[in-house]
C-alpha cells in the first residue's frame, strides 16, 4: 500500500514504553543507539496533550538518531526515533505502516503503551523488541506479553532501577522476559540484539 | 481480556455487512478496525465471533450499535487550538470576500466541532452568510450534533480550549447550562445543515470553499484515503481550503500536486486554481 517513495524495511522494530520516571531512563539509552542498529525505534510515552514539542525537542537534543514525529500512514524506517504523539493510541497498520487512532482511553492513557504493543506483536511477530521501564501504572505488561507471545524479543527495566516499580512489576508478575535489564544496560543491549552482524547469534 | 478475532473472522463480517447493509468497511484501516471490532465483541459481552456474526445477520437494530463503535466519536470543542486561530487568522480573511460561504465538516460525529466553527464565524461576523453542511455515517452522533446538547462537565476543557484558539469572549455565553448539561445557543445552529454522507460510498454534492475533515481519515487506508481526497477535490472550488487533523496529511494522495500547505504545522492545504 505504501506508495511512492523507496525505502529500506529496518529488521527490527523496537519499541519502548514508560510513564512516570522513564524520561531519566530514555536519556542514557538513547545517546547510545547509533547508526548500527537495523531497526526503527518507536517511543511510546504517557504524556500530557500540549507538552508535546518540548519532548520531542529534548529527546532529539540528546539522541544521536534522529527523532521524528509521526504521522499517519508514515512508514518506520530504519535508524529513526519516532514518538508516538499525545492523544492518540499509535498502532500498525498490516502492511507496517503506523495508524493513528482516538478511541477511547485504556488503562486511562491515550497512547496506551498496551494498544501499541499488541498491535506490534501482531503485525511484527519475532521482528518485535518491547521495551517497558518506570511507571506508575500497569499499561504496557500485557502488550509486552503479547509481544513475547508472538516470538517477540522482551525487556523489563529492573524494578529496582525504576523511580517507580509499579509498570516493571506489573509485566514480572504475568510473565518472565527475556531480559531484565538495568538503565545503562539497556541500549547495549538493543544494539547487540538489533545490529546487522551480531543479531544473529542469539 | 479480549477475544481473539482473526483476520479471516474479520473479512466475514466486512463482507457480511457489506452485503446485507451496502456499508462498506473493506478500507478501513484494518489495525483500528480490529481493535473496534474486538471491543465491541467484550463490551457487548459476546461468547464467540459465531454469536456475534449471528446477531449482525439477524438484527438490523444491532447495525447502528455497530456503526457508533467502528465510527469513533471522540471530539471535543476547539480541537487543537492552534487550527482554529489559523482558520481565524489566516483563512476567514480569504472567505469574507466570497458572497456566500459554502463549508463541508465532513465527519462531523457529535458536532462539537461543528459549533466551533460557528462560533469562530459568528465572532469574525461572516456566519450570516455562512453555510455548513455537516455530515457524518453515523445517524446516533449526528442527532447529537443536532441537539446541541453536551455534558456540562466538559465545558471548562472547551472553554480552555476556546481560550487558546484566540477566543476573547465568555465562552459560557454560548450555552445555557441546566443542570450536568447544556444546551448551545440555538442562534449558532441556523446555519448548519445536517446530514448523513458515507465518504466510503457517497458522492459530492456541491462546491465548497472549506473543507473540514479532521481525524476521519487516519481511520480509512490509502486507497480509500485517495477515493475521499478525489471526492474531496470534486467538491472544492479553485483556490479553497481542507483542514485536516493534527497528523492527517495529503501528501500520500495523488491529488497532492495542486494544494500547497498554507503556513506552519497546522494542516491547512489550499488548492490550486482550476
Amino acid at each position: 500500500m505504501a506508495q511512492g517513495q523507496e525505502i529500506e524495511a529496518p529488521s527490527k522494530v523496537i519499541l519502548i514504553g514508560g510513564s512516570a520516571g522513564s524520561l531519566s531512563v530514555l536519556l542514557v539509552v538513547l545517546p547510545l543507539l547509533s547508526e548500527r542498529i537495523n531497526a526503527a525505534v518507536v517511543l511510546v510515552m504517557h504524556r500530557h496533550t500540549r507538552s508535546e514539542d518540548l519532548l520531542e525537542a529534548l529527546l532529539a537534543s540528546r539522541a544521536s538518531l534522529p527523532v521524528r514525529d509521526i504521522e499517519d500512514k508514515d512508514q518506520p524506517q530504519r535508524g529513526i526515533i519516532y514518538t508516538a504523539p499525545a492523544d492518540y493510541h499509535l498502532l500498525f497498520e498490516p502492511d507496517g505502516s503506523f495508524a493513528l487512532d482516538s478511541s477511547e482511553k485504556v488503562n486511562y492513557s491515550r497512547p496506551s503503551i498496551d494498544v501499541t504493543f499488541e498491535s506490534a506483536a501482531r503485525v511484527f511477530g519475532t521482528r518485535a523488541i518491547g521495551v517497558l521501564l518506570s511507571g506508575a501504572n500497569a499499561d504496557g505488561a500485557e502488550g509486552l506479553y503479547e509481544i513475547e507471545q508472538h516470538g517477540g524479543i522482551t525487556i523489563v527495566q529492573h524494578p529496582e532501577t525504576a523511580e517507580v516499580d509499579y509498570m516493571p512489576r506489573s509485566a514480572l508478575q504475568l510473565f518472565s522476559p527475556s531480559y531484565i535489564a538495568r538503565p545503562g544496560e539497556i541500549a547495549p543491549l538493543l544494539v547487540r540484539l538489533a545490529s546487522d552482524i551480531s543479531a544473529a547469534r542469539d | 481480556m479480549q477475544i481473539e478475532l482473526t483476520e479471516d473472522q474479520l473479512d466475514t463480517l466486512i463482507d457480511d455487512v457489506q452485503r446485507e447493509y451496502g456499508y462498506d468497511f473493506g478500507d478501513y484501516a484494518r489495525a483500528s478496525l480490529h481493535r473496534r471490532i474486538a471491543r465491541l465483541m467484550t463490551v457487548d459481552r459476546f461468547v464467540s465471533f459465531a454469536e456475534l456474526r449471528y446477531r449482525i445477520n439477524s438484527d438490523k437494530d444491532y447495525l447502528s450499535r455497530l456503526i457508533d463503535m467502528v465510527s469513533v466519536n471522540v471530539t471535543e470543542m476547539f480541537r487543537d487550538p492552534s487550527f482554529y486561530a489559523a482558520l481565524r487568522t489566516q483563512i476567514f480573511p480569504v472567505l469574507a470576500t466570497y458572497p456566500l460561504i459554502r463549508i463541508w465538516h465532513a465527519g462531523c460525529a457529535s458536532g462539537e466541532e461543528v459549533y466551533s466553527m460557528a462560533i469562530l464565524l459568528k465572532e469574525s461576523k461572516l456566519l450570516d452568510k455562512s453555510i455548513i453542511y455537516a455530515t457524518d455515517i453515523n445517524p446516533t452522533a449526528l442527532s447529537v450534533a443536532r441537539a446541541g446538547i453536551y455534558p456540562l462537565a466538559q465545558m471548562q476543557k472547551y472553554s480552555e480550549n476556546y481560550v487558546a484558539a484566540g477566543g476573547a469572549e465568555d465562552f459560557s455565553r454560548y450555552y445555557t447550562a441546566q443542570y450536568d448539561m447544556v444546551k448551545m445557543d440555538t442562534a449558532l445552529t441556523k446555519r448548519i445543515v445536517y446530514a448523513t454522507h458515507n465518504l466510503a460510498t457517497d458522492s459530492s454534492f456541491n462546491e465548497f470553499q472549506l473543507i473540514i475533515c479532521r481525524n476521519v481519515l487516519i481511520y480509512f487506508n490509502q486507497t480509500l484515503q485517495d477515493r475521499v481526497f478525489h471526492l474531496f477535490d470534486d467538491s472544492l472550488e479553485g483556490l479553497g481550503f481542507i483542514g485536516l487533523g493534527s497528523k492527517e496529511s495529503i501528501r500520500f494522495s495523488t491529488v497532492a500536486a495542486s494544494y500547497q500547505q498554507v503556513a506552519g504545522k497546522d494542516k491547512i492545504w489550499r488548492k490550486g486554481k482550476k
